[in-house]
C-alpha cells in the first residue's frame, strides 16, 4: 500500500512539473501550442534627409517607447560616418547621429524590426500627470470655445465621453459658425491636435498627444498620425482626434507621447523624416526562440535549442521515440496485441517516417516475404543459429540492394527509401518469425506480423502528425508526461481488451444454464 | 457491450493477464527463485532430492562437439523425448517412438533421419528455444508410456495434467490433450482440448478447444464426460509439495501419468498460462482470494490438499448435470 502511495505521489511529482514546465513556456515566453501559429513581423524605416551647412550636425529623433506588449526583435542606427548615441529623458528614447561638419544633402536611417506579443500585461501604474494649465487664448476664441464646452459638457456624463462628443462635434460635417472659427481647416493636423489639447485644458482634463504609425504592408513615404490621450483620474484613453473613437487601433505604432518635438536638426536645414512599412510572417515559434535566447531565459539556454542544427534534427526524431513507446505500451497492455519483439514495431515506425507509409508497407512486407522463403531454404542447410542469422542479414542486404536496382532502373524513386529499414533488426524478425512459423504454425506468425505492423502503423500516424512533432520537439517537458503515463499504464490490472475475446465463452452463460 | 462483458468476466472472478504478472507472478515468485523451473535440470535434481517421481534422464549434451556422439547415446534406447534444458511452452520437443537402422519414428509415424535430429539438437544448444535465446543444453529423458485411462482421450501424444498451485495450495487443474490440430503437443494455443478437471474429485467439468466447448474428443470422438483422473490425491499432493522445493508462490505444475511409474513431473512454470479459467468455465480470482485470506501455510502438503479439495471442489458439473441436478439448478438460477 505505502509502495502504491510513493508511486502515485511520484507520478504526480512528474506529471504537474512536466505540465508546469509546458505553462510557464507557454504563458511566461509566449511559445505557441500550435505549431502553425504565425506572427506578423513589421520592419518600419524612418529616413531623415537634410541639408547640412557644413557646421556640426547634430539629429534627435524620437524613439518608439518599448510596450510590454511589444516584442523589438532588432534595431538598427544606420547612418554612415554618423556617430550614434541612444539617451533616455523623462521616459522617452531618443536617438541621437552626430557629426562634426557636413556638406550637402545628409539621410540618416533607424530601422527598427516588432511583432505584437501574446503576453499578458498587467497594467502598469500611471502616476496621475499635474493639471492641466490653461491656455491663454483671444477673446473671440475664448467665447466660442466656451459655447462649444457648454453644448458638449452638456451631453456629456464623464471626461471619456466629454472627449468623444468634443471631437465628434470638432469633426461634424455640418459645422455651425462657432465651430468653423475654431477648427480654421485651412490649418493641418497639428493644428486640430493643439486645439483640442486646449479646449480639453479649458475644461480641466489632462490630456497629451500621442504620434504613432498605421501599419499596412508595402507603404512608403509615409508620416506620423497624431492621436490625442486624455487621463480620466485611473488611467489614459487615447482618442482617434479625427473620428473620436476611443483605445489602439489595430497595427497601431504608438511613436511618441507628449508634446516634444519628433525630429530636431542643428546644422542642418530642410529637415524631414518619412516612413516605410514592410510587413513579414514568421512563425512564432522561431521568434520566441531568437527572443528567448536574446533575455538569456535560462530554461532556453539549457535546452535542445542551444545545439547545432543538426543534433537538434537528430533530437526532433529522439524525442518522438516516447511517443511510439506509449503507443506500444497501451497496445500491448490496454489493447493486448502481440508484436514479433516489443520494441521492433517502433523501429519500423522510425523506417516508415522515412519511406512514407504505403511505400514503407509493401517493401516491408515485400523483404520480410522474401525473407521469409530464403530462410526456410537456409533452415535445411543444418546451419548453427549465430550464422544463420548471419547469413539472413546478408540476403536481407541483398534483397534491400535488389529492391534499390529495380526500382530505380523501372523510375520508381520512393522505393530508394528502402536503405531506411534497420537491417539488423528485419534480419531477426525473419528469423523469429520463421522459427514461429515451424513451431506454431503460420497463423500466429500472421497474428505476430499484423499485430507489429499495426502497432507499427498507429505509431508512424502519431509520430507524423505535425502538431504531435511539433509539441515533442519544443516542449521536451511533454516527456515527463508521457512518462506519468506510462508509469500509471504499468499499474493497469484491469482486462486487456483482446481477452474479452479470449475469456468470450466463459462469459456466455453456459449451455446447461439454458434448460 | 464491452462494459456488459467485462461486468460478466469480472463477477466470474476470471483473472486478465495484466492482474496475473501483477498480483500474481511478481507478488509470489521472487526473480531469483525463476532459474530453478527455468532449468529443467535442476528442477528434475530438485524434485529427485524431495522424492518425487520424475521421466528417467538419459543423457544431457552441453556443447556442439557433443553432437557428434549423438548416434552413440541414442543407439542404447528404442524410445526417448529430446528437450531443451530452458525451454518453454512446450518449445522444441521431440519425440522418438521407435528407431530403426537410421530412421527414427515421431509419434506421428514420419520418419526422420539422424541429421535432422543433429540439426534439432544444435538448434537447442545454439538457444533456438530458450528464453531470450541464451545458449542452451539439450536433455535426453525416457519416454513416458501412457496411462491406459487416457488411451482414448489422446492423439498422438502424452495427455498432461496442469495444476495450478498457490502458496502450496492446489486451487484448479486442467487436463491437457494432443489434438491432430496440434500437432500431438499439449498446446492449448495450437488447438490442444483443455478438460478442466474438478479438483474435488479428480472428475472432467468442462473441455473446450479454441476457446470453445467441446463435449468429446474431436480424433477419437471419445466423450468426456466419463473422464476421471485416477490417483488424484496423489497427484494433488505432489504439486502441492512442489511450492515446498522451489519456494515459489505462484507455480503450474505439469504432471504426466506414466502406465508403470505412475504420476511424474515433467515440468514447473513460474508463469502459467490463463486458459486453466477457460476450460474450467470458471475464475482463479475466488479461490485466490480464499487462499489469501489464509493467516498461514500448513507445511503438510497432504494437509493442505484436503483443504484445497474441501474449498475448491466444484459446485456442479458441466457433463453430470444429473448426478447433481438439485445443486446445478440452484446454482444457475443465481448465476442467470
Amino acid at each position: 500500500m505505502q509502495a502504491q502511495v510513493r508511486l502515485y505521489s511520484a507520478v504526480l511529482l512528474i506529471f504537474f512539473i512536466g505540465i508546469g514546465l509546458i505553462l510557464y513556456k507557454h504563458l511566461a515566453l509566449g511559445f505557441p501550442l500550435m505549431p502553425d501559429d504565425k506572427k506578423f513581423v513589421w520592419t518600419i524605416e524612418a529616413k531623415i534627409d537634410f541639408q547640412a551647412q557644413g557646421d556640426p550636425v547634430i539629429i534627435s529623433l524620437a524613439l518608439p517607447p518599448k510596450e510590454p506588449y511589444l516584442t523589438f526583435m532588432e534595431e538598427d542606427f544606420a547612418s554612415s560616418d554618423y556617430g550614434f548615441s541612444e539617451i533616455t529623458t523623462n521616459n522617452e528614447r531618443r536617438g541621437q547621429w552626430s557629426k562634426r561638419s557636413a556638406q550637402g544633402a545628409q539621410t540618416a536611417y533607424y530601422r527598427l524590426s516588432v511583432y505584437e506579443n501574446d503576453k499578458i500585461v498587467e497594467e502598469p501604474l500611471v502616476d496621475t500627470p499635474t493639471p492641466p494649465q490653461k491656455p491663454e487664448l483671444d477673446e473671440v476664441f475664448m467665447t466660442a470655445s466656451m459655447t462649444l464646452l457648454e453644448q458638449v459638457r452638456a451631453r456629456s456624463a464623464n471626461a471619456e465621453i466629454f472627449t468623444r462628443e468634443l471631437i465628434q462635434t470638432l469633426n461634424s460635417k455640418s459645422p455651425n459658425q462657432n465651430q468653423r472659427l475654431l477648427r480654421n481647416d485651412k490649418a493641418g493636423e497639428d493644428y486640430k491636435t493643439n486645439l483640442i489639447l486646449d479646449l480639453l485644458a479649458l475644461e480641466g482634463i489632462s490630456a497629451r498627444v500621442v504620434r504613432g504609425l498605421f501599419l499596412e504592408d508595402g507603404r512608403r513615404r509615409q508620416s506620423l498620425t497624431n492621436f490625442v490621450e486624455i487621463h480620466d483620474g485611473r488611467q489614459w484613453i487615447l482618442f482617434n482626434q479625427d473620428t473620436g473613437k476611443s483605445g489602439k487601433p489595430k497595427n497601431f505604432l504608438i511613436w511618441q507621447r507628449g508634446g516634444q518635438s519628433l525630429l530636431d536638426v542643428v546644422g542642418g536645414r530642410n529637415s524631414q523624416v518619412s516612413f516605410s512599412i514592410i510587413k513579414n510572417t514568421h512563425s512564432t515559434r522561431n521568434l520566441v526562440v531568437n527572443s528567448s535566447q536574446n533575455k538569456q531565459a535560462t530554461i532556453i539556454d539549457f535546452s535542445i535549442y542551444s545545439l547545432p542544427i543538426e543534433q537538434q534534427n537528430a533530437f526532433k526524431m529522439i524525442l518522438l521515440l516516447p511517443i511510439g513507446a506509449l503507443v506500444v505500451v497501451i497496445m500491448r497492455i490496454l489493447v493486448g496485441i502481440r508484436t514479433s519483439g516489443t520494441f521492433m514495431p517502433i523501429l519500423i515506425a522510425l523506417a516508415l517516417i522515412e519511406t512514407t507509409l504505403i511505400t514503407g508497407i509493401i517493401i516491408f512486407l515485400i523483404v520480410v516475404g522474401t525473407g521469409l522463403m530464403i530462410r526456410s531454404y537456409l533452415s535445411r542447410l543444418n546451419l548453427l543459429l549465430v550464422a544463420r542469422i548471419s547469413a539472413v542479414i546478408i540476403v536481407v542486404i541483398t534483397i534491400i540492394a535488389s529492391i534499390s536496382i529495380i526500382s530505380h532502373k523501372l523510375g520508381l524513386s520512393q522505393a530508394l527509401t528502402v536503405t531506411f529499414f534497420p537491417m539488423v533488426i528485419l534480419a531477426w524478425t525473419i528469423e523469429r518469425m520463421s522459427v514461429l512459423w515451424e513451431e506454431d504454425g503460420p497463423r500466429e506468425v500472421l497474428i505476430q506480423g499484423a499485430g507489429s505492423l499495426l502497432t507499427a502503423i498507429i505509431a508512424y500516424l502519431f509520430m507524423t502528425n505535425r502538431t504531435v512533432e511539433y509539441l515533442t520537439f519544443n516542449f521536451p517537458e511533454l516527456m515527463l508526461v508521457n512518462l506519468a503515463l506510462i508509469l500509471i499504464l504499468g499499474q493497469y490490472t484491469g482486462y486487456r481488451l483482446t481477452e474479452l475475446y479470449r475469456f468470450h465463452s466463459v462469459g456466455k452463460h453456459h449451455a446447461i444454464d439454458k434448460h | 457491450m464491452l462494459l456488459t462483458s467485462i461486468k460478466r468476466l469480472k463477477s466470474m472472478g476470471i483473472i486478465g493477464m495484466n492482474q496475473r504478472n501483477f498480483g500474481l507472478v511478481s507478488r509470489y515468485n521472487p526473480r531469483h527463485l525463476y532459474p530453478l523451473v527455468d532449468d529443467k535440470l535442476k528442477t528434475k535434481e530438485l524434485a529427485q532430492k524431495a522424492g518425487i517421481t520424475v521421466p528417467k534422464l538419459l543423457g544431457t549434451l552441453h556443447y556442439q562437439h557433443d553432437v557428434k556422439q549423438l548416434k552413440e547415446t541414442l543407439s542404447a534406447y528404442q524410445q526417448f523425448v529430446i528437450k531443451p534444458v530452458k525451454g518453454s511452452g512446450g518449445k522444441g520437443i521431440l519425440v522418438i517412438t521407435e528407431q530403426d537402422h537410421n530412421l527414427y519414428y515421431k509419434p506421428s509415424g514420419d520418419a526422420v533421419k539422424l541429421t535432422h535430429i543433429k540439426r534439432h539438437v544444435s538448434n537447442i544448444l545454439s538457444g533456438l528455444h530458450s528464453l531470450g535465446g541464451k545458449p542452451d543444453s539439450v536433455m535426453i529423458e525416457s519416454l513416458i508410456q501412457i496411462d491406459p485411462v487416457f488411451a482414448n482421450y489422446s492423439y498422438e501424444g502424452i495427455p498432461d495434467l496442469r495444476v495450478i498451485v498457490l502458496k502450496g495450495y492446489p486451487i484448479m487443474a486442467m487436463l491437457r490433450l494432443a489434438t491432430h490440430a496440434s500437432d500431438g503437443r499439449a498446446n492449448l494455443h495450437q488447438g490442444a482440448v483443455g478438460v478442466g478437471i474438478d479438483i474435488g474429485t479428480g472428475e472432467a467439468l468442462h473441455a473446450v478447444q479454441y476457446g470453445e466447448p467441446v463435449y468429446h474428443h474431436p480424433d477419437t470422438r471419445k466423450p468426456f464426460y466419463d473422464l476421471t483422473v485416477p490417483h488424484w490425491n496423489k497427484l494433488l499432493t505432489l504439486a502441492a509439495a512442489c511450492y515446498e522445493i522451489t519456494g515459489l508462490g505462484y507455480l503450474g505444475v505439469d504432471i504426466v501419468l506414466d502406465r508403470d511409474q505412475g504420476p511424474m513431473i515433467i515440468e514447473l512454470n513460474a508463469r502459467p498460462g490463463l486458459s486453466i479459467q477457460v476450460a474450467n468455465f470458471s475464475g482463479l480470482a475466488p479461490r485466490v482470494e480464499i487462499v489469501e485470506a489464509l493467516k498461514e501455510v500448513n507445511p503438510d502438503p497432504q494437509a493442505r490438499v484436503e483443504f484445497s479439495k474441501k474449498h475448491f471442489a466444484a459446485v456442479r458439473n458441466l457433463f453430470r448435470p444429473r448426478r447433481k441436478i438439485n445443486q446445478t439448478r440452484k446454482q444457475s438460477s443465481i448465476l442467470t
